[in-house]
């Protein structure tokens, strides 16, 4: 497994240079709601500075912590494939800067040209799969005090 | 190195979480063990219970300490031990982790749960001859915020935005939680190093290893320079028995610190 899922190891030069005239630079204060479960994902992020947090209600409890993004990292997918429903809240954790993409506008350059919307859906499949395998790797609890019922 | 055990006296306990304490070791008599190099281990005798492999995980002048995480009797026997007690230890065993051979180098520490110790002596020595090396990161995977080893000092290194470029990653935080969250290998996307010229430093449990040195393997870095270590049963410690053998490879001479380029192939081997 890799985590070199950023845009800039991700994409091949040109297409990065496309997808990047969509990008508009937009910055957020800590502790602000990006965006929430349930709700249309009609946007995307690359952060380039800062901390957000990925989280999951439920009822009764604090919003529970899945995982956090960073430099570099594709904040929101659920924009590229249909029913574009966010799985998923997310908050900053710390003052956050990001290029923020418009969804309808990358779908609409990725159906225009193939080869761009093929390189844009293998960067997207790329980071789908590095967190499922990241998520994996974690149900193994590998750091669980030792006999806690936990896979041997 | 020493074949039979030299008592050495706990001169001090800390509880580092609920199942790990780190022991303050020293001489009990005139007799010491030579100096140990990070990443080296020793036999660690708790009397009537029995021995096991513990790596160091500070040197001092006479003393050592050793963090022992509490999975079965004789780890329990240790984790339970008080100012006074003694103990048998034979050592040092095993290869170090080679900090020489990062001279002039970026340095990259990846660690997970217990695997933080053996790499704490690495740190600090890189810390203290900061300037033979390049930029140097210490990147800690813990299962909790409360899991997490040696709290205050890697607070300290985190807050401080020193020469130490270190963040920590929990996989549950609770709601005090003021890091990161998710696998240790994320952590790799804002290190500060030149894969070309990186020698970095893997220690945890072997899923973690493996994942961490495929991500190091792909962003550039060369697998001889990605020096893992890796826990196999020990018995004599000093090449006879056969209990730690890998493939070709007796972890207690040619190991627990090892290149990845030697032993990839061999972690592929379900039988190993
Ligand atoms: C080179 C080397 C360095 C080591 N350094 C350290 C160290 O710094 N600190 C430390 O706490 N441990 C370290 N260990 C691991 C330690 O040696 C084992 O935890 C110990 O041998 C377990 O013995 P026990 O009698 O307590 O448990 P046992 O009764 O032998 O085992 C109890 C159960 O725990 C399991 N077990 C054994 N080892 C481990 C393990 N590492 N993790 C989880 N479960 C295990 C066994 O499979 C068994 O089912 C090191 C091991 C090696 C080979
Ligand atoms: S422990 Fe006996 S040969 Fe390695």
């Amino acid at each position: 497994m890799t985590s070199t899922t950023t845009l800039s190891m991700a994409l091949p030069v040109e297409h990065r240079d496309r997808l990047m005239r969509l990008a508009r630079e937009v910055s957020f204060e800590a502790g602000e709601r990006l965006f929430e479960e349930g709700r249309r994902a009609d946007r995307f992020w690359i952060i380039r500075t800062g901390t957000v947090l990925l989280d999951l209600h439920v009822p009764g409890r604090r919003a529970a912590v899945i995982e956090s993004l960073g430099h570099g990292e594709l904040l929101g997918w659920s924009w590229h494939y249909a029913p574009y429903v966010w799985q998923l809240g997310a908050e900053t954790l710390s003052p956050v800067r990001a290029w923020e993409f418009d969804a309808e506008a990358v779908r609409a350059a990725c159906a225009r040209d193939p080869e761009f919307g093929r390189a844009v859906a293998t960067w997207v499949g790329r980071v789908v799969a590095h967190r499922l395998q990241a998520s994996r790797i974690r149900l193994l609890d590998l750091y669980a005090p030792y006999g806690s019922g936990t896979p041997a | 190195m020493n074949d039979v055990p030299v008592p050495y006296q706990v001169t001090g306990v800390r509880r580092e979480s609920a199942d790990t304490v780190s022991l303050t070791l020293a001489p009990a008599g005139e007799e010491a063990l030579e100096p140990f190099a990070p990443g080296q281990f020793a036999m660690v005798y708790a009397f009537g219970v029995g021995e096991i492999p513990v790596s160091v995980s500070r040197i001092g002048r006479r003393e050592l300490v050793h963090t022992v995480r509490s999975v079965g009797a004789v780890s329990a026997a240790l984790c339970a031990l008080r100012p006074g007690s003694q103990v048998g230890l034979r050592g040092p065993f095993g290869t170090g982790w080679g900090l020489e051979r990062a001279a002039g180098q970026d340095i990259v520490v990846v660690t997970g749960g217990i695997g933080l110790a053996p790499l704490r002596p690495l740190v600090l020595a890189a810390l203290a001859a900061r300037r033979a090396y390049g930029r140097l990161n210490l990147l800690v995977g813990s299962r909790t915020p409360e899991d997490l080893l040696y709290a205050d000092r890697i607070r300290a290194w985190v807050d401080s935005h020193g020469p130490l470029h270190c963040q920590v990653t929990v996989d549950r935080p609770s709601p005090a939680w003021w890091g990161h969250v998710g696998l240790v290998t994320t952590l790799l996307n804002s290190a500060l190093f030149t894969p070309e010229n990186t020698t970095a430093y893997v220690c945890g449990p072997e899923p973690m290893i493996r994942a961490t040195a495929r991500d190091l393997l792909h962003r550039g870095v060369r697998p001889e320079r990605i020096r893992v270590s890796l826990e196999r049963n020990m018995r004599c410690a000093t090449g006879h028995c056969g209990h730690c053998q890998l493939g070709g490879v007796l972890m207690c001479l040619d190991g627990p610190v090892i290149g990845w380029d030697r032993v990839e192939s061999l972690l592929a081997v379900r039988e190993l």
